[in-house]
């Protein structure tokens, strides 16, 4: 119970700190954040949309491995875990596709532009739905758990193309892309202690975060099963 | 194992023939997908590069509508449980996918003409980029849509499913392969494309590994 408690405050801290603090040119004070040219105020989305996206390759990352623990040991849980981790994954994946276009809006000055990290957080999207479209069409568990595992092995061998290759090929705008000179890397260069500290307590926040929401989410739904099989025996 | 694979394709080839479902299918769609934009385009002048993403939107859809009745066939005529009492799992998948690799190779060949002969635009400068990337595109393509194909074939053949499924597979190979056309239309030197081939070989490369080790999870299925 404690942690939750602490975990609130830490999120409600980071949440009034990003949004709050002002930036200048020269920070003095401890609650001050540095300019970083070329992204000014806009740099304030480090705070939020980097943990969702991170989040997003996390839940995508874990929802993969419970898949081949299901695929190697035919435990239902574990699918139970990896759809879990997948509906997770879904809405910060929506969330980091949000806030990044409302972002891109202002600093790059449309919505969306193709930049590869659209495109590829765009393929993850599409793989996500298709996954989701894939579980809803087949009515067998086993069967559901197996093909769908299969699935998203697949379509987790395609991820590095996405993440590592499509970058290089594509001239990028994104902060932090192999050809940007003026907003270079963010987090390691141009953030100062302070900033660096609420984008790192904004990180560890957001995955205790996400860890309990996956903790709940599939507890619940190996309940609901448990009651389910239970009606059904009367 | 090799000879078995081979006399499952010819059994696949010789029902083909005797139906044609999927050549007439295929056929039919490719005429219909590139008048479909003929029709759109009209008299409108378009650029070459427009010609090249649209070359490969239309093997992407043909592709579609043609590809998923190696396994669905199978499941649809009730053979699949003699499928499996006679062949490896990985017999079976090498004889669908020699099949496809075929068949994507006749279509897309058909296409290439075709299209080539409809739009003034599309003329290749430099015709052996054009080339190897075609030949590592169409194995890349027929690679992934078999093993989805045998992932429909399992879920109950639902057709709508098959490109919703296939697409982003297929992203990394259909963007990397646009790239290359348009290279090969505007005549840029092996040289300079050489990372994007690159891409292409390792797409194939990995999801025929992929593919192979996963395939007996869905054919036991």
């Amino acid at each position: 119970m404690i942690w939750k408690i602490f975990l609130f405050l830490l999120l409600a801290f980071v949440s009034v700190a990003g949004i709050s603090f002002p930036i200048v040119e020269n920070p003095t004070r401890w609650y001050e954040f540095p300019l970083i040219p070329g992204l000014e105020e806009n740099a304030k989305i480090i705070f939020f949309h980097v943990p969702t996206a991170w989040l997003t390759v996390i839940a995508f990352l874990m929802s993969t491995i419970y898949s081949f623990k299901y695929l190697r040991k035919k435990n239902l849980d574990d699918d139970v875990k990896s759809y879990a981790a997948a509906q997770l994954g879904m809405i910060f994946c929506i969330l980091a596709t949000v806030t990044g276009a409302v972002w891109a809006k202002f600093a790059w000055g449309s919505y969306w532009s193709w930049d590869p990290r659209q495109t590829s957080i765009f393929a993850l999207l599409l793989i996500y739905g298709a996954w989701f479209a894939l579980r809803s069409s087949i009515e067998s568990e086993e069967k559901r758990a197996t093909l769908s595992s299969v699935y998203s092995m697949i379509a987790f061998v395609t991820v590095p193309f996405f993440i590592f290759i499509m970058p290089r090929i594509m001239s990028g705008l994104h902060p932090g892309s192999a050809d940007d000179s003026n907003a270079g890397p963010v987090v390691n260069f141009k953030m100062n202690g302070n900033m660096q500290l609420i984008f790192f307590l904004s990180m560890i926040g957001f995955t205790v975060l996400y860890f309990w929401m996956w903790n709940v989410g599939y507890r619940s739904m190996l309940l609901k099963e448990k009651l389910d099989k239970k009606l059904i025996r009367g | 194992m090799n000879s078995k694979a081979y006399s499952l394709f010819l059994k696949d080839f010789k029902s083909e023939l005797r139906t044609r479902y999927a050549i007439n299918a295929l056929a039919m769609f490719i005429i219909v997908a590139i008048s479909v934009i003929l029709f759109s385009v009209g008299n409108e002048k378009i650029s070459a590069s427009l010609t090249g993403g649209l070359f490969w939107v239309v093997i992407f859809f043909t592709a579609m509508s043609g590809l998923s009745r190696a396994f669905v066939s199978e499941e649809e005529r009730g053979t699949t449980l003699a499928l499996q009492l006679v062949a490896a799992p990985t017999t079976v998948f090498s004889g669908k996918l020699i099949f496809n690799i075929i068949l994507v190779f006749a279509m897309n060949t058909v296409i290439a003409i075709l299209y080539s002969a409809m739009f003034d635009a599309f003329v290749i400068q430099n015709f052996l980029l054009f080339l190897t990337s075609f030949v590592f595109g169409n194995i890349g393509l027929a690679v992934s849509s078999t093993i989805i194909a045998a992932i429909i074939a399992k879920a109950g053949a639902k057709g709508t499913l098959y490109p919703v499924l296939a697409f982003p597979i297929l992203l990394p190979l259909i963007l990397t392969s646009v790239q290359l056309t348009l290279f090969a239309i505007d005549g840029i030197s092996f040289e300079r494309a050489k990372f994007e081939l690159a891409i292409v070989v390792s797409y194939d490369v990995i999801m025929l590994t992929a593919s192979y080790m996963l395939f007996d999870f869905i054919w036991k299925e």
